[in-house]
């Protein structure tokens, strides 16, 4: 009993530290974007590695999941004479729900997990104490313009996933299953509003904060060795899918 | 110009510096020999302040580092200078944007007086035509090359090199050897080596310090160190195993 409560207890203040730790991370990071010098191009760089190269995957995702959603959506609607509804179901799942939680979790295997490998890497092999001892600060030049270019990405991808989930449930819908190309779009004209969009907008801006918020934390944290960084990138993976999906909830419960 | 005094450092259960103090004086080149796992890189990491000390001080230009924070540590550390272990270039820039890096981040000198001390440091450390090669691209010595060109590019007065002859082959221990002691020379930077290149380090050195144990055990000039009766000193320098030996002497 005693080594239970002994190990309960060391978990308890292990975990308090670690988000200690990443608490004292983020602010330090926000502390780091209001304050010159600005590393402009650095964040640039991130923006294109962010977004540019996450397109590929944020539209073929995007694409077959409106499609999907089409399919799925038709065969449910089509118990209750509702075929008519298929518009806005797809619109509506993939603006309030699909396209901030799927791109926020593709672009997190994709570009985060490259994020966290490439600082962990830094670290082990002492390149950000070379930054430290050069008296250029590490959160500036590497975390910060990885957090700026999440922030101002990922709620760009997910208009980019929104646009082609759309398009993607409309060639299934008006080509494949038959429904008219003005019921598809006007019905989601009517059922969608601007309030849908802005809670899409809020989740995923949300999300580029909180991944690259993790996966720079795991990387700059990293452990010792190919090991260290293999281990840091795993953890950083699967702790920003974890609060994206739970992040998403609470956020959901809150806005709706 | 750097004064260590009385510096303790543990991690975790396992105390590595156990009252470190050395002086090291202005415009030479001191060299700290131990074996490896013996607390010379933990010592010079506390000298860039990348690490704090359990208890303990370290005086540089009359400042206590150990109690420096922000800008006023960064001004200090705007006069010193590292070479890491592995170079630590970073891999993502050429060797030019490597060795211009300092300049570009630090100071507001034009592309035009960057480039021309980015060519005069690299021709100094014998690498004219590499400018455009990233550190992937290039060996081992040549790294540290880089490394050294990097470390002297913002005429820094001092410059630590931690093991800047691990891994290389003994013609090219001689040439890295060669070129810090041409370069010291030239810039006039009090040099501070972590090394255990023996008996090489003694051609370069103007005092040798043996750190064992968490402590510094001897320290003088390379004539001394060579000649000393000190058990743990002879027997590194032999390169004999001298634990049992050590313990039972008292420092």
């Amino acid at each position: 009993m005693v080594q239970l409560i002994k190990f309960v207890g060391r978990y308890a203040v292990e975990l308090f530290i670690f988000l200690g730790k990443m608490f004292i991370f983020l602010v330090e990071s926000i502390y780091h974007i209001f304050i010159p010098p600005f590393k402009f191009r650095n964040f640039l760089r991130q923006l294109r590695f962010f977004g540019n190269k996450s397109m590929i995957v944020v539209i073929f995702t995007g694409a077959f999941s409106g499609m999907v959603l089409a399919l799925q959506g038709y065969y449910a609607l089509n118990k209750f004479g509702a075929e008519a509804l298929l518009g806005p179901v797809v619109a509506l799942s993939l603006i309030r729900e699909l396209g901030p939680v799927l791109c926020a979790l593709m672009v997190t295997g994709r570009a985060g997990s490259a994020v966290t490998a490439e600082i962990g890497i830094m670290r082990i092999t002492e390149q950000i104490d070379a930054l430290t001892v050069m008296a250029v600060n590490p959160i500036k030049y590497v975390v910060v313009p990885n957090i700026l270019a999440g922030i101002v990405a990922f709620p760009l991808l997910t208009a980019v996933f929104d646009l082609v989930g759309i398009y993607g449930g409309y060639l299934v819908s008006v080509h494949a299953l038959g429904l008219s190309e003005g019921t598809y779009f006007s019905q989601m004209e009517l059922y969608v509003d601007m309030e849908d969009i802005e809670i899409g907008l809020y989740k995923s801006l949300s999300f580029g904060l909180l991944v690259t918020w993790i996966c720079t934390f795991m990387g700059y944290n990293s452990g010792y060795g190919a090991r260290g960084v293999s281990r840091a990138t795993t953890n950083a993976v699967v702790l920003s899918s974890v609060v994206i999906l739970v992040w998403d909830y609470m956020l959901g419960a809150f806005l709706l | 110009m750097i004064e260590i005094k009385d510096l303790y450092k543990s991690f975790g259960k396992q105390q590595v510096l156990k009252g470190v103090n050395l002086v090291i004086n202005e415009g030479e080149v001191t060299a700290i020999i131990g074996r490896s796992g013996g607390g010379k890189s933990v010592l010079l990491k506390h000298i860039i302040g990348l690490l704090k000390p359990d208890k303990g001080s370290i005086f540089i230009k009359g400042k206590d580092i150990t109690k420096l924070k922000g800008r006023e540590l960064d001004e200090i550390r705007a006069d010193i200078g590292v070479v890491f272990q592995g170079g630590a270039l970073f891999d993502s820039m050429t060797v030019y944007e490597n060795v211009a890096f300092p300049l570009v981040e630090k100071t507001k000198l034009s592309k035009k007086e960057i480039h021309e001390r980015v060519i005069k440091a690299l021709t100094d450390v014998g690498l004219q035509g590499m400018e455009y090669k990233y550190p992937a691209e290039l060996s081992g010595g040549m790294r540290k090359r880089v490394a050294l060109a990097r470390a002297l590019i913002a005429h820094p007065k001092i410059l630590l090199f931690d093991e800047p002859t691990t891994g290389l082959d003994p013609i090219l221990v001689r040439s890295i050897h060669k070129l810090i002691k041409d370069t010291q020379i030239q810039y006039g930077f009090t040099g501070l080596i972590i090394s255990h290149e023996i008996p090489e380090i003694f051609e370069i050195s103007d005092k040798v310090a043996m750190l064992h144990d968490g402590r510094i055990v001897e320290v003088g000039t390379p004539e001394e160190i060579q000649k000393s009766d000190n058990i743990v000193v002879k027997n590194f320098i032999m390169g004999i195993e001298n634990g049992g030996d050590y313990e039972k002497r008292k420092y």
